[in-house]
């Protein structure tokens, strides 16, 4: 079982508070399609097995790719590797994007899910956050994946947006529950360096996110969504139980993936690699038979580092015995106090042989994974 | 004995001396290009990187001219205040000087006041311009300078480069024709001055000393005369880039002496070794036993590593008598020690020698200087630590150390610094103008003025262009109160300090605002209290943590989120938990770093 991403770095225009790698200069477009063509070959050995059971188109702005772009990959994709029939396909898509012609397209290539770039239902944020379409087009788009006969649906939100009361998030939650999506991925306005917010912010034009006012609508969201059958799996995500994004389910329980693209990454079980991530000096890279990769070999402490940081914030949690087995590691015996600890305060449960954060915990994933870290070089 | 020279460098930090005594070794055929290391006279990794020198060391060089041949001893000498007294017992070596000026820069306080050294000493003085391959260089000025200074002839200054070798030769020409040979009987009994020693792990101390008089030979029975200790002389000899073993030296030879010493604290720089069968009738004069002049605390950051800190302190005196500790305890931090230091520089040497030789890692409170109360009862006694001051009830007078401190600096900064001084406490006694652009300024400052952020600030009020060298004056009575810092209303012993009444608002409110930049929230409210007393004069307030969680976590994240939550683990692996509020280290100097 793996899973493969490909990152499609290019977007109609740059959103304020992004710092995924992309351009607004699409003219590489088709150079690049062919150029993730032959990385797909160049890397048909990666992954320690041939058989994939997820895909996922990322970006970026993967919904700018033409039928024929997404196809040359897909097609490659099935002759280097053992793609299984029902394997999960998921296209990230701009609502402005989204029409009944296209949507057709990406059904008769296999696309069986999408992941619709909504963010939030108010115009004024929108604009704010300088996306290209509106909270019109956002419903429009919704229901028209849902006409086509898509039902495996999930769409993004932003919480913590500067201004936003908490009427309007329960405001904007309601509207989500009035569409009937089986899945919603929300995340917290995050102020990165080198995004126009992280500069608005560092000059003093915007002010940082109000975390009481982020941490109210989290809550909230999570409350509301759970009486609404949309369970929380992982920090950030919810969804009907037979909706999990099987894809991202995979990088938190350590399966391998291959990620093809500019600025991709990639785990083979071992190692952690990724691409350059610059449009032009990848195409080149890949032209010249080249690798734009960097890789960086795991220890078996980094490994298990990884899966307790990523576990944990799963509804799973982490696995005494998968330590023991996978890492050599006695979890239990080495960390009893802190387990302890934390369960008396509320943050986690022992169910089944497993450490599993609560809501209360959830909210400190973080704090409580470092505590939970095996340090290579103490120092 | 008329064809030995023994000289030392005088230099200020940065002014070209290692580069230049590089030079010195490579021109007599002391070292080849090969061996020669930058800065090689500095062989401890933190002096390279500080750049400066932090122990003296001596090398013997060999120089022929007109079919002479010389011995020179070159006693490399420290250039912080720190190690003064170290400085001023390598000059005791010597008959003469280097006396080394950035031509770009000119003179600055700690070459004067070493040079006074040297003049007291009588030793002969060899003005050199260094860096005179820069654009930058001024010589006219900075010879002015000189000549006023030392009242020389212009023409004696040796124009020089250490970059570029320019004036090897004249230095070393100079080296043979002013330097006076050394005088002494080699048939007295000995009377031999150490002044420095080392620590080898395979061989003990080595002490190295110059010969005023007399002759040591291998396996004599020696006496020190100020310790009262006895060894027998394994073995004897002469430092070239190695130690080179002879059977004799005597009067005049500068050389080094393994006897079996296991402690450093044995060797005292400035004593003096004389032979127990025939020993000389004194000491040699200008002996002192050098003492802290800032306290401060080391503690493990885990309690657990006590033992080991002991151990690794033991081991650091070994090589490093100046240094002196005692058990202490805190109720904030558990076991330590509390050490004394001769300096800030000193203190900062030894918390990261712990660190990298010992792999320790500590906690330094707060440093202080060494205070004298007299209580009520008419006892007097030395505080070396804040929580040791008697009750106010029973306080009669707390006397703080006082300096005299000597600043160099261009006209145009004199506003500032004066005002610096004055604000730190300090009574200006003295200026003087060594040109028409340098103003020597004299002032009495309390020393624990001094300790904290003085020599950074004067950096830079006067854009570097001011020099400070100090010396302690005695005690004066002060009207200090002890400032208590409480964390969620508990009293942190380690983070209390005693300061002038004067100031302590506004430094009561300073150390809270930084401790709360410092101490990263956590899972609860911290209040962060400044006291007198039971009187609260200011508070701060840490928000506790809600949400400590990211929002992201696929394939591009995972990395980059397991890196930074390791640091995170370091990061609280270096922290102290004190009542239920985890510390970070950098939090008990919050006090030196106010602004």
């Amino acid at each position: 079982m793996a899973g493969i991403y490909i990152h499609v770095p290019f977007c109609r225009q740059a959103c304020h508070y992004c710092d995924f790698h992309f351009s607004t200069n699409t003219k590489l477009k088709a150079q690049l399609v062919d150029a993730i063509v032959k990385e797909i070959a160049q890397r048909r050995n990666y992954l320690p097995t041939k058989s994939i059971s997820t895909i996922y188109f990322g970006g970026g702005t993967p919904s700018l790719l033409s039928k024929d772009e997404i196809s040359k990959i897909l097609d490659a994709l099935r002759s280097h590797f053992d793609v299984d029939d029902d394997a999960e396909i998921t296209l990230e898509a701009n609502p402005d994007d989204i029409t009944a012609d296209v949507l057709r397209e990406w059904k008769s290539l296999g696309i069986n899910r999408l992941s619709i770039g909504i963010q939030s239902f108010l115009d004024e944020q929108l604009k704010w956050m300088n996306r290209a379409h509106n909270a019109e087009e956002a419903l429009s788009s919704v229901k028209s994946a849902q006409e086509a006969g898509i039902s495996n649906i999930t769409i993004d939100l932003i919480y913590g947006l500067p201004g936003l009361s908490i009427d309007e998030w329960e405001n904007e939650l309601a509207r989500v529950l009035e569409m009937n999506v089986p899945h919603v991925s929300a995340y917290c306005l995050t102020v990165e360096s080198g995004t126009a917010l992280g500069h608005w912010v560092a000059k003093g034009k915007e002010k940082p996110i109000d975390e009481d006012a982020a941490n109210a609508q989290f809550l909230n969201m999570v409350d509301v969504f759970s009486q609404n059958g949309l369970e929380q799996y992982e920090v950030s995500n919810f969804g009907r139980t037979e909706f999990y994004s099987q894809h991202n389910t995979s990088y938190w329980k350590g399966v391998p993936y291959l990620g093809l693209g500019p600025s991709a990454h990639s785990f083979d079980g071992k190692n952690r690699g990724w691409n350059l991530a610059n449009n032009p000096a990848y195409i080149k890279a890949i032209e010249a038979g080249e690798t734009p990769f960097t890789t960086e070999t795991l220890s078996t402490t980094d490994r298990l580092n990884e899966y307790i940081m990523t576990g944990l914030r799963t509804k799973w949690g982490i696995d005494f015995q998968v330590m023991r087995e996978r890492f050599d590691f006695d979890f239990e015996d080495q960390y009893r106090d802190v387990i302890d600890r934390i369960i008396e305060k509320g943050w986690a449960s022992l169910t089944d042989g497993n450490l599993v954060l609560t809501r209360k915990g959830l909210f400190r994933a973080d704090g409580i994974a470092s505590d939970f870290f095996i340090l290579n070089h103490e120092d | 004995m008329k064809h030995i020279r023994n000289f030392c460098i005088i230099a200020h930090i940065d002014h070209g001396k290692s580069t230049l005594a590089d030079r010195l070794l490579q021109h007599t055929g002391t070292i080849s290009e090969r061996q020669l290391q930058e800065q090689t006279l500095d062989d401890m990794d933190l002096e390279r990187e500080r750049g400066i020198t932090i122990k003296s060391h001596a090398i013997q060089m060999e120089y022929a001219i007109d079919g002479e041949k010389y011995v020179f001893n070159l006693i490399d000498t420290p250039g912080h205040v720190d190690f003064s007294y170290e400085v001023s017992r390598s000059i005791a070596a010597c008959e003469g000087a280097l006396l080394i000026v950035d031509a770009t820069q000119g003179i600055q306080a700690q070459t004067i006041s070493n040079l006074y050294l040297a003049l007291e000493h009588d030793l002969e003085i060899i003005p050199v311009l260094n860096k005179m391959d820069l654009d930058s260089a001024m010589p006219e000025e900075v010879t002015e300078q000189i000549v006023d200074l030392i009242g020389c002839d212009p023409d004696d200054v040796i124009p020089a480069s250490g970059k570029t070798g320019k004036g090897v030769d004249e230095i070393l020409k100079a080296v043979v024709e002013r330097v006076p040979a050394p005088k002494g009987d080699p048939e007295a009994p000995l009377q031999a001055m150490i002044f420095d020693s080392v620590f080898n792990s395979f061989r003990g101390i080595i002490a190295y000393f110059r010969i005023l008089n007399g002759t040591i030979r291998k396996n004599d029975l020696v006496k020190f005369v100020n310790t009262g200790r006895k060894y027998g002389a394994d073995e004897i000899g002469v430092l070239k880039l190695d130690m080179e073993p002879r059977k004799e030296l005597s009067a005049g030879d500068v050389g080094y002496i393994i006897s079996g010493i296991k402690q450093a604290k044995e060797v005292k720089v400035g004593d003096t070794i004389t032979l127990v069968d025939r020993p000389c009738g004194q000491a040699i004069k200008g002996f002192e036993d050098v003492k802290p002049m800032v306290f401060a605390g080391i503690y493990p950051v885990d309690t657990e590593d006590y033992e080991e800190l002991r151990a690794s302190l033991e081991k650091l005196q070994l090589n490093d008598a100046s240094l002196v500790y005692e058990p202490e305890s805190s109720a904030a931090l558990g076991f330590g020690f509390r050490c004394g230091f001769l300096g800030m520089l000193h203190m900062e040497i030894i918390q990261e020698r712990l660190e990298r030789e010992f792999n320790m890692t500590v906690i330094t409170t707060v440093p202080n200087v060494g205070y004298r109360a007299t209580t009520t009862n008419d006892e007097t006694f030395e505080v070396n630590n804040p929580s040791e001051l008697p009750d106010p009830n029973h306080l009669a007078m707390v006397e703080e150390p006082y300096i005299k401190a000597q600043i160099i600096t261009k006209s145009s900064f004199v506003g500032q610094v004066m005002s610096l001084c004055i604000d730190k406490r300090g009574n200006l006694t003295n200026q003087v103008y060594l040109t028409s652009d340098r103003v020597e300024l004299s002032f009495d400052m309390p020393l624990g003025e001094i300790v904290f952020d003085f020599y950074d600030k004067l950096k830079t009020i006067s854009k570097g262009y001011a020099s400070f060298d100090y010396h302690p004056i005695g005690y004066k009575e002060s009207k200090l109160v002890k400032l208590d810092i409480l964390l969620n209303g508990d009293q942190v012993d380690a983070l209390s300090a005693l300061i002038h009444r004067d100031n302590a608002y506004d430094l009561g409110k300073r150390i809270c605002a930084k401790l709360r930049e410092l101490i990263p929230r956590q899972q609860f409210e911290i209040a962060i209290q400044a006291a007198i007393g039971t009187k609260v004069i200011a508070r701060e307030t840490v928000r506790a943590v809600r949400k400590d969680v990211t929002a992201k976590c696929y394939g591009g994240d995972i990395t980059r989120k397991r890196k930074l939550l390791e640091k995170q683990k370091k990061g609280k692996k270096r922290m102290r938990q004190v009542g239920n509020v985890e510390i970070p280290q950098k939090a008990f100097m919050a006090v030196l770093q106010l602004d």
